[in-house]
Parts: C-alpha cells; structure tokens; sequence
C-alpha cells in the first residue's frame, strides 16, 4: 500500500500536480489527490518520511529534471513540481523536525535594499525549496541589517542576494562587507543573481558565487553540499 | 479535412474601396484601348464569337490586336466559380479556397534551373590550431529529377507546406521536351501527396500527364471530384499580350475542366508602368483577360487570379522580388481578386539574395509577412527559392519553414471574449492574493493547449550562431523520413500506359 502512494506521490511531482485541483500535464490524474493529499495521507499511515522525500519527491524530480533537460518540459513545468514538493516539505517539517532528519541546509534569499523586483527571486525560492533547501524568503527592499541579522540569529549556510538593477547592485558589496564586519562572513556562502551582475562582479565584490539563473543556484548549492 | 491554412480574419488591405473601383475601371478601359496583342488565333477567334474587337496586325508574326468590351469580361466572370478545390493523394491534404475567405495556404515553387548543395567544411584558425569553426559552403549545380524527388519528399514533411509546385527544372541527359512534364508530374507526385500544380513543358503531353493523375485519383470522374493536379499558365506576357504557345495550352486545359492559374508578371519599370496605379491597372486587365477567354473555352472552369508582379532593380533592370514595391503590388492584387471573388494565387518571399543568409532571411520574410497578412489563398511562398527563383536550397525551404510557423502564429486571431475575460479576472485576483504574486502557474494549460508560439527552433547554444548548422541537420532527417508512393498496382499501370517515365523512378522495380 506504502509503494503504490509513494508511486503515486511520484506520479504526481512529475505531473505538477501540488493539489487535488491542479490538473497537471495532462488531465490523466484529474480529480485525485495531488501531492499535499498524497503525502499527508502517506504520513497518516506512518511511512517514513525519508521513505517519502526519497522515493516520492527527489525522484519525481530527478524525472522532471531529465525532462527539462531533453526539452519536453519548460519552466513552469518544473516550477510546478517544485512547488508541489515544496508544499509538501512544508507538511512534513514538523515531523522531520521530531524525527531529527536533516534537510539540505537553510537557505535565505533577499532582493537587496532600493530594488523591488522579485521574480527571479521568487523562482529561486520555489525551485531550491522544491530541491529539498530550508528556504527563508526576507523578501524585497530588504536593509543590510535585516539581513545581516538574519544570517546572526538563524545561522543559513546559504545566502542569495538578488538585484535588477544598476544603481541596487552596488548593495550586494554592502551586505558581504557588513557580514564581514559582523565577523560572519565565513559562515555563510554568498551566491548573487540578477540581470544587473555577472561573474566577474561577483568576483569584485567577493561573493562565492554568481548564479546565471535559478536552475544554477541548485546545481552550485548541491556542489557546495558534496564538497561537503 | 481539407487543410486548415491560415485565416486571416481582418486582412491588411492597401486599397481604398475607391482605388479598387478605379483600378477596375481603368483596367476595363485598357481591354478595349489599346486592348491586347494576341499571337494565338484560336484565342483570337474564341473572343471574336464572343463580341472582342479583332483586327490583324501586319508584320512577321501573325497576330492580331483585340478589343475586349467590358460585357463580355462582366459576362464571363459570372461564370467563374468563387470556390475552388484542389484535390490530393491524400484526401487530408484537400485544398478548399474560396474567393471571398482570406485562409492562406503556403505553397512551393516556381521552376529553378539550379539546385544549391550545401556542405559544412571546417576551418581551422591559423595562430591557433584547436580552434576550429564549420562554415556552410554552397555549390550550384544543374537540377535533376532525382532532386525533384528530394524536394517533393522534403516538402511532404514540411508542415507548413499546404500544396507542391514542381521546383526544380529537371535537365537530365535522358531528359528532353517530349518525357519532360511526364517525369516532373510523376516524380512530383510519387513523392508528395499534396496538391500539385505545374506549367506544362510540351502540349502535346497534357493528355499523358492528365491520364497519370486518372490513374492514380482512380479514374476521370475521381479526378474530376479530387482534382490532385492544376496547371499554371503564364499565357499574358506584360504588357498585353497573347502568347502563342502558353495560350494554346491554357485553353487546352480549360477544356479539361481542371483548376487553372492564369499568372501575369509584368515588371513595373519596363514591360509595366512604374508607378503603383499603371501596374496594377495592367496587370489586373491582363489577368482579366485570361480569366474570360478561359470561361468562354469552358464556363465554370475553376480559375485562380494569378498576381507575380515585380519592380524592375534600378541598377540592371532586372527583377527585384526583394524590392519594397513588390510586395505592395501583390497585397493590391489580393485585394483585387477578393473584389472579384476569385481566389488568389499571390508570391511572396522571393528574394534577390544569391544563398541563405542574412539577406534571404530579411527579404524574404518582410514579403512573407506583410504578403500574408492580406490573405491571398493561394500563396506561392517560394520555398527554398533564391536568386530572383532561379536557385532552389534544400536548407532554405527547411528554414522558410520555421518562419512560416512564426508566421502562423502571429497570425493568430486575438482571444478576448467574455468568458475569457471572466477567467481572467478570477485569476488576477487569485494570484494577488499570494506572497510571491506570480502568474507562472497559470501557464501550464496554455502552454499544452498549442497556443503559446515556439522558441526559434534553429537558436544555438550560449553566443554561437548555429542556425544552418541546425537546420542542415533537420533536412537530413527530413530526408531520411520515408514518404508514401502511389502504390505498386497503379504504379504498373503508370508506366505500362505513360510512355517516357524514366525507369529509374519506378520505386518498385529499383527495390526488386
């Protein structure tokens, strides 16, 4: 019973589908549970969660990922998916909590002081939350020292600044500097994206790294996690 | 089902409905002064018994000047049907235009000598040997009735291709003007299951190529019901007159009840006027008068209002299909033959560049565009074609391809109705309501729905420009793609009753 929801639940990340409303890449899983039903009723029947991120979640996305990569599916597509696995983690934080399994890592991402554009942010959030990151949105126009703060009391191993523009981008060099200055640098791997920036400005401002887009803010993290 | 083609429900019109009426008045006027020069005498005779003018016109050649009287054109084109039907091998690949609709359907042509091969050599960099680029290198050559069939098979698969018009001029040795048009139909239509149209080579094939497209549609009455072939006859050349020969051979046809376009293509600068209202005054007058004499051959016989006009290039007199003109006169013909209710058969994408580049990708797709706005039905949009249609390239009709989906798309009628806008509210709100405020969800069912266009399907990867690399590689596939033949049975027949098939493309006897 366990294996056919686990299938089930993969079906569904695969499809897209977060809810029972959603009808996903076709209408073949019309009307049936989506993955936030799926995977509350798998935790009702006490499977193990890692049973569930393993062999439902991660593996419906590395499904959808090879899909995206041979181009049957686009972008939404995979946001999709990582928004239903995204809702599901959400469900099963208290229970992983309990259980004491560890996620990938926090992750906190914010578009910087002066800039209010966020959709690049946004996918960012969906996507690495969808790959199995703890993900703290602080949102847009976000102070130095709200950040800064952030990175002091909730201790993210990841921290990804985001700006559009010209005259904003500058603010990216403020919060790393501010972070050094707090003694908090080292704990914290800087990533930058944005239309504005580059990786030779990340360079410049001394962050770790520069992500092209949300697709290379999941592959530099996964990098930094097997570098261990 | 017919094909679908693409309708363009508000046409891009040039023309006041004051202008048409103009250019329809003067084109009536220049029937009767000066008339038209005609050096076929049965022509002569058929619009003699009909109530023209004629007078004999002393010189070398035997021709006459005659007088067409407005009646009689108003008269004869009562007769011409506003719906025309081009029948196929394949029922799905039907044809149906009518003069009134502007549904535009893609067609290939016209007849090139040359065919351009395509090969990418690469080049190494000579300070730095691992650097390396491949670059497309292009080889003209004479055609042959092997790159006939290519071409067919090709078009077969090209989605946008609506009909076939024979593109390459076949010039093998064991080619000659008698098993010409034999070859080019057979080829054409062994290898294409959708309408096909030609001129004709040789009169005195028409009834061979005619009982070809009997035996393959099933029979007379098949063929007459699904008509796989037309003709198209050039029997007007600008200004105003009569050729011996063509015009021979379109009244033939006509007599055979088959569909028919009757093409004018004058050259504004020096066989028409250069300003817009002379060429369009004669060119509508010279397609007019083809029209009529071929209603008073057969009334009733299915015809298409034929436009190529041209500009003259100011620096060799030449023809210019890239000139900005040219595709001006042929949106005001498409205009014309809507106000007469005739379908139309329009060019467009005819360029004066020499290979694909930049330049045939520009000149070609400003006609493109702008020509298929108007909504002609029948748009010869010169796939493949170069150099003025004297040069056909395998790798330009793949690209012409894509554009034509480009085209098609924005073509697309605009979706805003009440239910739509209902839907639409309901999700402005709904997204408004959640913290990251996207609409990307929403995409989904659009995107599977078809109604999303594409990405350019030839774009390269990072900064490289990959485009004919790209394409080069989906016409090897094309290529490669097997296409369905007129069957083994009726094949026997073909070549047991058509005398000059050449043998060798008789797939059958070469599998066996």
């Amino acid at each position: 019973m366990s294996k056919d929801i686990i299938a089930t639940i993969k079906e569904n990340v695969i499809q897209g589908r977060k809810t029972q409303e959603d009808v996903g890449i076709d209408d073949s899983l019309a009307g049936t549970p989506g993955v936030v039903e799926l995977v509350q009723q798998a935790l009702d029947k006490n499977t193990s969660p890692q049973v569930i991120i393993t062999e439902g979640l991660t593996a419906g996305m590395e499904v959808v990922g090879e899909k995206f990569s041979t181009k049957e599916y686009f972008i939404p597509d995979m946001l999709a998916s990582a928004e239903a696995v995204g809702a599901a983690m959400d469900i099963m934080k208290p229970v992983l909590e309990s259980a004491n399994v560890e996620t990938k890592g926090k992750f906190a991402i914010a578009t910087v002081k002066g800039d209010i554009h966020d959709i690049g942010k946004n996918i960012v959030a969906i996507l690495l939350k969808g790959a199995g990151y703890d993900v703290h949105d602080l949102g847009t126009d976000v102070p130095t020292e709200k950040v800064v703060g952030f990175v002091r009391e909730e201790r993210p191993g990841y921290l990804g600044l985001s700006a559009l523009l010209t005259t904003t981008m500058i603010e990216m060099g403020v919060v790393i500097k501010a972070l050094e200055e707090s003694k908090l640098r080292s704990s914290v791997k800087v990533l930058i994206g944005g239309a504005a920036v580059s990786d030779e400005f990340a360079q410049e401002i001394g962050a770790d790294a520069y992500c092209a887009d949300a697709f290379a803010a999941v592959k530099v993290l996964d990098s930094y996690r097997q570098a261990g | 089902m017919p094909r679908a083609g693409i309708l363009v429900d508000r046409p891009y019109e040039r023309l006041t409905k004051e202008q048409v009426e103009l250019i329809h008045q003067a084109s009536m006027e220049i029937l009767t002064a000066p008339g038209l020069i005609s050096f076929n005498e049965e022509a002569v005779n058929i619009l003699h018994s009909h109530g023209a003018a004629v007078e004999s016109i002393p010189g070398d050649h035997r021709s006459w000047r005659v007088k067409i009287p407005e009646q009689v054109v108003l008269s004869a084109m009562d007769s011409v049907p506003g719906t025309v039907k081009l029948g196929a091998r394949n029922p799905d690949n039907t044809i149906i235009m009518q003069g009134d609709e502007p549904r535009v359907y893609l067609i290939t042509g016209s007849e090139t000598n040359i065919w351009l091969d395509v090969d990418f050599p690469t080049y190494v960099h000579k300070s730095d040997a691992s650097r390396e680029i491949r670059v497309p290198e292009f080889k003209p050559r004479r055609g042959t009735v092997e790159d006939l069939c290519q071409s067919a098979r090709v078009c077969e698969h090209l989605d946008m291709v609506d009909g076939f018009i024979r593109n390459v001029n076949i010039q093998d040795r064991d080619i000659t003007e008698e098993n010409k048009d034999v070859n080019k139909f057979f080829a054409s239509l062994n290898n294409n299951t959708k309408h096909f149209m030609s001129g004709l080579t040789s009169l005195g094939q028409l009834d061979n190529v005619v009982r070809m497209a009997e035996l393959i549609a099933g029979g007379k009455k098949a063929l007459a019901d699904n008509p796989i072939i037309s003709f198209i006859t050039c029997l007007v050349k600008s200004p105003l007159q009569f050729v011996d020969d063509t015009t021979g051979t379109f009244i033939e046809v006509c007599r055979r009840g088959l569909p028919v376009a009757v093409s004018s293509s004058p050259q504004a600068g020096t066989s028409a006027p250069i300003k817009e209202a002379g060429i369009m005054a004669q060119i509508n007058a010279e397609v007019l008068a083809g029209i009529t004499l071929g209603q008073l051959v057969k009334p009733g016989v299915p015809v298409l209002y034929g436009s190529v006009p041209v500009r003259a290039r100011m620096d060799t007199l030449s023809d210019s299909y890239g000139a900005i003109e040219t595709s001006q006169y042929n949106i005001d013909c498409v205009q014309m033959a809507r106000f007469y209710g005739i379908p139309n058969y329009s060019t467009s994408g005819v360029c004066d560049s020499k290979i694909p580049g930049q330049q045939s990708s520009i000149e070609r797709l400003f006609s493109d565009i702008v020509v298929a706005m108007s909504g002609p039905q029948y748009l010869h949009c010169a796939f493949g074609l170069l150099d003025c249609n004297s040069v056909f390239c395998l790798l330009q009709a793949v690209l012409d391809d894509a554009h034509f989906k480009m085209i098609k798309s924005f073509l697309r009628q605009p979706r805003i109705d009440q239910p739509e806008m209902e839907a639409v509210r309901k999700q402005i709100r709904a997204v408004a309501a959640t913290p990251q405020k996207l609409y990307i969800s929403y995409i989904r069912p659009v995107l599977r729905s078809g109604e999303i266009s594409g990405i350019y399907p030839f774009e390269g990867s990072g900064e490289a420009d990959d485009v004919f690399e790209l394409a080069y590689e989906q016409m090897k596939d094309l290529l490669a793609r097997p296409v369905e033949h007129i069957d083994q049975k009726t094949t026997a027949r073909i070549f047991e009753e058509i005398p000059g098939i050449l043998p060798r493309l008789n797939v059958y006897e070469r599998e066996s």
